[in-house]
């Protein structure tokens, strides 16, 4: 079946009541139990955050320019960077892929009706909102200046910003994302229709399970340690506070214990995302399943058992650095894994360059330059020297916006048409995905030379180091093609919901589940119970191009034409 | 594709929309009951760790501070969660058997239990707060100990049993809801055992975690 | 509008050296993998974009011994990268026996260093080109980072805790010094130069009492020595073991027997724990009557001694040597580093 035989008109006339239709009130949507509402719940939460982050990362990149800086004083610039971090960590990149894709796709690629627990889901939902409230109300009443990091004693002791209120926006929002990996979990083991074996499932779905594995065992942990920096705060109990007898380092150790893991919670998703995009733009089954599959449980584990890398200079003992180093080389192998087997996917296939597939591109380009430049970092001799200066900030930048974003970006395009039965003009995504790569480079590849160089992260004033300058200059310019790159999708998405042309079951003519259904699907996502008796991504480029071929013999117009133009 | 028809939608007996039949359905449930324990367990775990690391660097004054907490009383409760959790294994068994009239009883005990756990706990809470123990402005200390560890060790003993203590509040509050529906004779119970036996879980942690509270904070031996 | 452009930072120290081999060779390998990976990528996906006539039959769904070789090699690439990186990062952490000592105090938001020859200096580092110095920071407030580009050198600076750090100047020059570790409000003014002399110039520049202050200063003994009068601290530590306390001379580096049987090396730390927590390791033979010389916020340092005061403290201690009155040129290879500033300062005077 592909996309040609899958006619538009079909889709049209076939379409059955969607679960965009199933009430239209306010309370229907705010009360709903269903997955793909709460999707979009989530779709809209998380862009507001995005545009929050973006906001402050403006300002950011606007500050640096001057080696004074531009319009902002020191308390302003630490609150303005903390916002940035926390907003964009916990308010966006973690729930983003997760809670809006994952939420939309896991029951409709595993064939089940729902999550395993509807009202959980919702109640994440709004557990995540309030949250968010309390980091809007920080943010209000005056800001936080900690860093995302919350580093104690500064945090506990020292700083006079509003970080009880954040902190409680920050468990919140952990809380919310422990209700999602149980849901996950429930779901993936006990609603798979029949025949829908675990070697059966869509790699994105044992994505899924590896980062709720994380969800579950790491997110508490935080939640406590957070939680004990403001119980600090308040009652001057020394755990953490040398003056009151704890130890600093300590809540260094639980932090990263945490969020080392979390790091894969934001990019295991999107690896399960490229997963699928590669698969279906070439025509061809993932090279090597049940490595990519594995590889993603052994990044959960691993990942546990590397968090002093962030640590080396900390002064914790020099052997730790050492194990935690060695690990932190270990877990850099299944990502090899996942990268080499992509490339070896899309060899002999039938590679058709759209939106999505522009995107999955883009991501392995960045992918492996953040994460190579990970491996400096772990490397404990380089790591001496770049610890705490903008070759960090680079690093995390290309993996969590070069990877997760992009990987985000072009899952929510892939499958706009089945969330929204939409398409969207496909010239437009492409010239926007290569204007977020375009930009995206140029906003973080000169940090990388200035970090090498020495400039400190957190820091706005560099008037004694004008060799600086040039890099931050480029950075900034960068950043304002990335902008627009990001801007672009939200403005012809919009337009596309009413606008796009009514998209087919399967526009793509992708194999899985969730194009079997329409689009947008049902209520009970599946009229019929599905039983799965394949393999996934049964794909056959040969089949395809024979197609092809014929379409072109006949002068078939369809031949030419790429969906949505 | 060959396909089964979804089974028609009832709203009135124990399954819900998003299952098959009760089998997968409780399945569902126990997992994801399971994965919340284990959660829990993390989220504790922080607090246990912190406790050992403060423990392991100041034992002296450890032991001083804890001479403050009365044994005799969190053993009495030890005891009463102990035989607690007895009773909710009784719960459970005769809700497997269908013999509500027992469930309810044994439920009743439950409760009974929980809140002689909270009074006692009360009355602790409420002598360390007249002892100027509680950490904060107010917190003033004159034993053995070092008075900063001991705010310390009183801090952890009152994170710790404080959210365990929230712990068993809200097992009071899922007991009576529970126990409720089993006196209304509401399907959702009656018809189906696992409604209790998670619950069953759930009390079966929040005892264990009192397990290693209660040696932990009031047995400590002079190192 | 002019800039300087400049892709490195300057190179300063020993370390820097070998560092900067390390660095480019990682580079080496992230641009062979990056390009390797972008290169297959584009070329697959050019190759067998949809409608080009190539040959399709037979593609491979999984290699078992291509995935393993793609596991392993880059492994092994890494397991190299990591020994190197990890023999350098050792290295780091052991300062040679004969390193110039310098002590470093970080508090929101400035730095204070202090040779031993009392000389201070602030947001300022004077140290001698060809000759290892080891710096013994504490801060006094939160956790701040003392990072110098040009030596490829950071180490956080905690409070509560002595940390360590050394290298070893290869050049003379200015040089720029942060602190790495966020910090506060003004985080980014936190910063500084190093000035890294020629061995004469740095004698003279030593005895000269620094750039800013006028009189040779005390030294960090005398200094030391005022301290334990001003506070009577003789009263208990004399020259003989008695019985309010144990005598102080000679203990520096020497293992220390304890009440509960343990021994342990009297070093900075031990001596810091001995001042501020005189509970935490009692002596054998003693009870905890002394009392605690920890600053609180709330008396003003009034009775209490600063960090500061502690460094000095602990270098008198170091200085008391029996029969040899404290801090006489060349008395013992442990008060080596004193010498050349004792001499000075006695000359100077
Ligand atoms: C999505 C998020 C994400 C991801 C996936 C990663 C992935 C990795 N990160 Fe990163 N990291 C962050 C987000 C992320 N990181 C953040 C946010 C911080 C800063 C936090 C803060 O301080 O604010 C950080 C900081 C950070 C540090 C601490 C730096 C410091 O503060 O001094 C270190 C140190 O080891 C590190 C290492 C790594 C490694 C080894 C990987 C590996 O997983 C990468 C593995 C991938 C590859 C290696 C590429 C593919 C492989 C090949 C093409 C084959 C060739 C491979 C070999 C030769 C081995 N990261
Ligand atoms: C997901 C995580 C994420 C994302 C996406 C980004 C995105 C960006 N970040 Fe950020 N960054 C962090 C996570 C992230 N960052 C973290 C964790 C830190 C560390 C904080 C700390 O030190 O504590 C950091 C720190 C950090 C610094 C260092 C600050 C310092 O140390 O002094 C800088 C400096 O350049 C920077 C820049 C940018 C830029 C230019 C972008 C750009 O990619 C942003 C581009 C986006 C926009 C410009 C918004 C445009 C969007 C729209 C127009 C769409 C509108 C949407 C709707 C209406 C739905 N970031
Ligand atoms: C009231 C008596 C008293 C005073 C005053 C006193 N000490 Fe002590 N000090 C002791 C006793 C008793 C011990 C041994 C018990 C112990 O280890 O705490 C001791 C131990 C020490 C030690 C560890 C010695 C070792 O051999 O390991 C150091 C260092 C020290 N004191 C420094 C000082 C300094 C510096 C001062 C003044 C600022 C001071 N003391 C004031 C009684 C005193
Ligand atoms: Cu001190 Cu930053
Ligand atoms: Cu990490």
């Amino acid at each position: 079946m592909s996309a040609a035989s899958d006619t538009i008109q079909d889709a049209q006339t076939k379409r059955p009541k969607s679960y965009l239709d199933n009430g239209h009130t306010v309370a229907s949507w705010l009360l709903t139990g269903d997955h793909k509402r709460i999707a979009m719940l989530y779709l809209i939460s998380v862009s507001i955050f995005f545009l929050v982050g973006g906001i402050a990362a403006g300002m950011i990149r606007a500050e640096l320019v001057m080696p004074r800086g531009v319009f902002l004083e020191n308390d302003s610039y630490n609150k303005v960077f903390t916002i940035h971090g926390v907003v964009m960590i916990f308010f966006f990149l973690i729930p983003a892929i997760p809670a809006v894709l994952g939420n939309f796709l896991i029951p409709l690629m595993i064939g089940a009706r729902d999550l395993a627990f509807p009202r959980l889901n919702l109640l994440s939902w709004y557990v995540y909102m309030l949250g968010g409230t309390f980091g809007i109300l920080a943010m209000l009443f005056g800001g936080v200046d900690t860093g995302w990091t919350f580093y104690t004693p500064y945090s506990s002791l020292y700083s006079n910003s509003q970080v009880g209120l954040t902190i409680t926006g920050g468990f919140m929002a952990g809380l919310s994302s422990i209700f999602t990996g149980i849901n996950f979990i429930a779901t993936i083991h006990k609603m798979r229709a029949p025949g829908m074996t675990w070697f059966r499932l869509p790699l994105y779905v044992w994505s899924h399970y590896a980062t709720s594995i994380i969800m579950i065992l790491g997110t508490p942990v935080i939640a406590i340690t957070i939680a004990l920096v403001a119980v600090e705060r308040v009652f001057r109990i020394g755990i953490f506070s040398p003056e009151l007898g704890g130890d600093p380092v300590l809540f260094q150790h639980l932090f990263w214990f945490y969020s080392h893991p979390a790091v894969y919670i934001m990019i295991l998703p999107a690896m399960g995302v490229i997963s699928e995009l590669i698969a279906a733009f070439s025509r061809r089954a993932v090279f090597g399943y049940h490595f990519v599959a594995f590889s993603s449980l052994a990044i959960a584990g691993l990942g546990f058992l590397v968090w002093g890398h962030h640590m080396f200079v900390s002064g914790q003992s020099m052997y730790q650095g050492v194990v935690f180093s060695l690990l932190s080389f270990l877990v850099a192998i299944p990502s090899a894994i996942k990268v080499f087997n992509w490339t070896a996917t899309i060899y002999k296939g039938s590679v058709r360059l759209q939106t999505p597939m522009i995107y999955a591109l883009g991501f392995m380009g960045l992918f492996v330059i953040g994460g190579l430049t990970g491996l400096y970092l772990s490397s404990m001799g380089t790591d001496i020297h770049l610890h705490d200066t903008y070759f960090v900030v680079a690093h995390f930048h290309y993996v969590m916006v070069g990877g997760t974003i992009m990987g985000y970006l072009g899952g929510i395009h892939y499958w706009w048409p089945k969330m929204t039965g939409r398409m969207y003009p496909d010239r437009w995504g492409k010239l926007s995905a290569t204007l977020v790569f375009i930009g995206f480079n140029l906003t973080f590849m000169p940090q990388f030379v200035v970090g090498y160089m020495g400039m400190p992260r957190r820091y706005h004033l560099y008037y004694l180091q004008p060799e600086f300058q040039i890099y931050h200059i480029m950075s900034t310019l960068g950043s304002s093609v990335l902008g627009l790159g990001y801007l672009m999708p939200v403005i012809y998405l919009v337009w596309s919901l009413k606008y796009g042309k009514v998209a087919p079951a399967n526009p793509w003519g992708a194999k899985g589940l969730e194009w079997e259904t329409s689009s947008p699907p049902p209520t009970e996502n599946f009229l019929e119970k599905p039983i799965v008796t394949r393999p996934a991504y049964d794909y056959d480029a040969e089949a395809d191009e024979a197609e092809f071929e014929k379409l072109v013999a006949e002068g078939d117009p369809r031949a030419y034409a790429e969906v949505g133009d | 594709m060959a396909a089964i028809t979804a089974p028609a939608h009832d709203h009135h007996g124990p399954l819900h929309h998003q299952f098959d039949d009760l089998e997968q359905q409780n399945e569902t449930y126990i997992l994801g009951m399971w994965a919340f324990l284990v959660q829990e367990i993390m989220f504790f775990g922080a607090l246990f760790v912190s406790y050992a690391i403060m423990r392991y660097k100041h034992p002296m004054d450890w032991w001083a501070a804890h001479t403050e907490l009365d044994w005799k009383l969190a053993g009495v409760n030890t005891f009463n969660l102990l035989v607690s959790s007895f009773f909710v294994a009784m719960a459970v068994r005769n809700a497997q058997l269908k013999q509500p009239g027992k469930v309810v009883g044994w439920l009743f005990g439950v409760i009974l239990c929980s809140l002689i756990f909270l009074v006692i706990k009360y009355f602790e809470y409420s002598l360390k707060w007249q002892h100027h123990l509680v950490p904060g402005p107010s917190f003033y200390y004159t034993g053995e100990a070092n008075a900063g560890v001991a705010q310390t060790f009183f801090g952890l003993y009152f994170a710790m049993t404080g959210l365990h203590g929230i712990h068993v509040l809200v097992g009071l509050i899922i007991f009576v809801v529970l126990t409720g529906l089993w006196i209304a004779r509401k399907p959702i119970v009656t018809e189906d055992y696992i409604p209790t036996e998670m619950c069953g879980l759930y009390w079966h942690f929040v005892d264990l975690v009192w397990i290693f509270l209660y040696p932990l904070f009031y047995l400590i031996p002079k190192p | 509008m002019f800039f300087r452009l400049r892709f490195a930072p300057d190179t300063a120290s020993t370390f820097a050296e070998q560092y900067d081999w390390l660095f480019y060779t990682t580079t080496a390998l992230t641009i062979f993998f990056t390009i390797l990976v972008c290169v297959l990528v584009l070329v697959f996906a050019i190759k067998y974009r949809r409608g080009q006539k190539i040959n399709r039959a037979n593609a491979p769904s999984h290699n078992l011994y291509l995935e393993l070789s793609w596991s392993i090699i880059p492994l092994i690439m890494g397991l190299g990268i990591f020994a190197w990186a990890s023999y350098l990062f050792v290295q780091t952490r052991q300062p040679p026996k004969d390193a110039m000592d310098v002590y470093v105090v970080g508090k929101q938001w400035m730095w204070h260093a202090q040779h031993s020859n009392g000389v201070r200096e602030q947001n300022m580092l004077h140290v001698p080109a060809g000759r290892p110095v080891r710096l013994t920071m504490i801060s006094q407030d939160v956790i701040h980072s003392f990072f110098v580009p040009a030596f490829r050198m950071k180490q956080d600076v905690l409070p509560g805790r002595y940390t360590q750090m050394w290298f070893t100047p290869s050049k003379p020059g200015v040089y720029n010094l942060f602190c790495a570790e966020y910090c506060g409000t003004q985080h980014s003014e936190m910063g500084g130069f190093v000035v890294v002399m020629d061995q004469a110039d740095f004698q003279q520049w030593l005895a000269n009492g620094g750039d800013d202050l006028p009189a040779a200063p005390l030294t960090m003994v005398q200094r030391g020595a005022k301290i334990f009068k001003d506070k009577a601290c003789f009263t208990c530590h004399g020259e003989q073991d008695i019985l309010q306390g144990p005598s102080l001379v000679g203990i520096y580096g020497q293992k220390r027997v304890l009440k509960n049987g343990e021994t342990v090396l009297a070093d900075d730390a031990y001596l810091r724990d001995a001042i501020y927590d005189p509970g935490k390791h009692l002596l054998k033979g003693y009870e905890n009557t002394m009392p605690s010389y920890k600053s609180k916020a709330e008396d003003n340092n009034l009775g209490g001694l600063t960090e500061e005061q502690v460094l000095d403290v602990v270098e008198y201690i170091r200085s008391l040597r029996l029969s040899t009155p404290p801090a006489t040129p060349g008395s013992s290879p442990a008060v080596a580093s004193l010498t050349p500033a004792a001499t000075v300062s006695g000359t100077t005077n």
